[in-house]
């Protein structure tokens, strides 16, 4: 019997262990490859043989990495701003306050979180352009807001309907206005929820391609995985995969980091919208 | 008293909503009914003001989406493409969520494992199987020949009859934590007691499985499979950097936008869009009625 116990646990980290693998592979080869330039890109290594830091100089040397990079920034800090702020006053009218239509209301922004991309650019290309935004790192911001905004209305909705009663009702009876309890009364215990959407809206904006790839033209206003995606070499036949690698690196450290720190967060945040409705 | 405190909370509410509803008309609402017009158009990305209503030519017409090869193979890359991610995501979704159901030393830190593919971008997971998928410098060839599991390397991102495995392959390696997270999330509702009364009850692992766990957390498990094919429906960034926009992995989604910006044929391509969305929010309709989703709660 206990013989059984034991390999049926040794079954199990086998297990844990193959998980880790198939998750973790691909980032750690892209690391090692980074590292790597000229020739011993083309022999396979399982384990650094190099350190060298070459490829993280020449892709800001051969591209325009850093505008990419800064491109990035701004967007996904103006769109987690952005949605948050809108999300956030439409939560406390959706989730405290009772009015007709409200029910109608969610089921329409939950509806619109499942729009394809695609059912929308043409109409979106249109919008953009004839707002003078083609071309301009706001169009993408605001492209942004039909996937960042449905969602992060919907969890702070979840989340501040759970809050109690009582603490409004005493703030009401001191006359206190709606914004003034929604700012005061709310936001302090809202953190927990903000950091959350914030977080995922931040790494949404951070990823999109499609929108950045169709609404950009020039390579001054591209963002990191256009940027990315469009890295060439000299001739057409050369990838630079030195430089890639070492791009991909770096655009995605900060993410796993954030992942690392916030994980309990993200994954109540992802199954908020789907599972618990 | 209580009537005019309840008028201005509603009339409150109101403006707190505007903000958002406004933003949400002017990038969701509006952008998608004009695709809807476009599609009935002749329109030209050069010319977009200038298109003629031209009714159900782009649709049915002779040199319509209902009439182009091209169409119908996206639509079934799409569906192929569909079917076999969701369907392995599951299996290797349901796998890793029953790892990470179980307490044991160091599960917060295989968890956070497993959240890293879904937070690499896209772009970036693309390139990076790209490059381990090289044919002739590729890890993943060379660990297939070693072990002798290939004869001889393959062009996994070149080879037509390739191109789509090559695209699953990666997809589920990106998906499949978002799947195991929901399963996860559906698992830890069930209640304690059926599996200790199973263990006090002898009854083998795998039954309890079958018989306890799978008919419990079934609600859930479907909601996250009609939650994955949407998306998985309107795949677009992985295929369109991995493989390019050839006609083996073609979606509908690359195709649509080949259409609308490569070719600039806006009125062609919207119509390819509409068809989509039509096709997704019948699939919408379905998740909100299967996942009984609670609405305001009232």
């Amino acid at each position: 019997m206990t013989g059984k116990v034991a390999a049926r646990k040794g079954l199990f980290y086998l297990l844990v262990i193959a998980i880790i693998f198939y998750t973790l592979f691909p980032f750690y080869y892209a690391i090692l490859s980074s590292l790597k330039t000229g020739t011993e890109l083309f022999s396979v290594d399982y384990f650094p043989v190099t350190w060298n830091l070459g490829n993280y100089v020449s892709v800001f040397r051969d591209n325009p990495f850093a505008t990419n990079i800064w491109n990035s920034v701004l967007v996904s800090f103006s769109t987690v701003a952005l949605s948050l702020f809108l999300g956030l006053t439409a939560a406390f009218a959706l989730a405290r306050i009772k009015f007709r239509g409200r029910s109608l209301l969610l089921l329409t922004i939950l509806g619109v979180s499942m729009f394809p991309q695609v059912a929308v650019l043409s109409g979106m290309f249109q919008m953009i352009r004839s707002l003078g935004l083609y071309n301009h790192l706001p169009g993408l911001v605001l492209a942004y807001m039909i996937f960042t905004l449905p969602f992060t209305v919907w969890v702070l909705t979840t989340f501040m309907r759970e809050l109690p009663k009582e603490l409004e009702e005493a703030a009401i009876m001191d006359g206190a206005s709606s914004w003034t309890i929604l700012t005061r009364v709310f936001m302090p215990l809202m953190w927990p929820a903000l950091v959350t959407t914030g977080l995922l809206a931040f790494i949404a904006a951070w990823n999109e391609f499609l929108f950045a790839l169709t609404f950009t033209l020039t390579n001054d206003e591209r963002t990191v995985p256009v940027g990315i995606a469009l890295m060439s070499g000299a001739s057409t036949h050369e990838i630079p995969w030195g430089n890639i690698m070492a791009a991909s690196v770096m655009v995605t450290l900060p993410l796993v980091v954030l992942v690392l720190i916030f994980q309990r967060r993200i994954v109540s945040g992802l199954t908020a919208g789907a599972v618990k409705g | 008293m209580a009537d005019r405190l309840t008028a201005s909370r509603v009339r409150s509410a109101w403006l707190f909503l505007t903000p958002m509803l406004v933003v949400l008309a002017l990038v969701a609402a509006w952008p998608l009914v004009r695709t809807i017009w476009l599609s009935f158009t002749d329109a030209n990305l050069l010319s977009m003001e200038k298109a003629k209503f031209v009714g159900l030519e782009n649709f049915k017409g002779e040199y319509g989406l209902l009439h182009d090869k091209l169409w119908w193979t996206s639509v079934k890359n799409t569906l192929w493409f569909t079917f076999f991610t969701v369907t392995i995501e599951t299996v290797l979704g349901m796998t890793v969520a029953l790892v990470l159901n179980k307490e044991f030393p160091g599960r917060g830190l295989i968890r956070a494992a497993v959240l890293v593919p879904w937070a690499i971008p896209t772009v970036v997971s693309a390139k990076m199987w790209s490059w381990m998928l090289n044919d002739q410098f590729g890890i993943l060839n060379h660990i297939g020949v070693q072990l002798g599991l290939l004869h001889a390397p393959l062009a996994w991102t070149a080879d037509p009859d390739l191109l789509m495995a090559s695209v699953v392959m990666v997809d589920v390696w990106k998906t499949t934590p978002f799947m195991a997270l929901l399963i996860l999330a559906g698992l830890q509702m069930l209640p304690k007691e059926c599996y200790e009364a199973a263990q006090v009850d002898g009854v083998h692992p795998v039954k309890v499985f079958f018989k306890v766990t799978l008919p419990l957390i079934r609600p859930a498990l479907m909601v996250a499979i009609i939650f994955r094919a949407l998306d998985a429906i309107r795949i677009f960034d992985l295929i369109y950097v991995l493989t390019g926009t050839r006609e083996p992995s073609m979606t509908m989604s690359v195709y649509a936008r080949q259409q609308l910006i490569e070719f600039q044929q806006v009125g062609y391509g919207s119509a390819a869009s509409t068809l989509l969305f039509f096709i997704v929010a019948l699939l919408t309709v379905l998740y909100i009625v299967i996942g009984r989703v609670k609405l305001g709660g009232d």
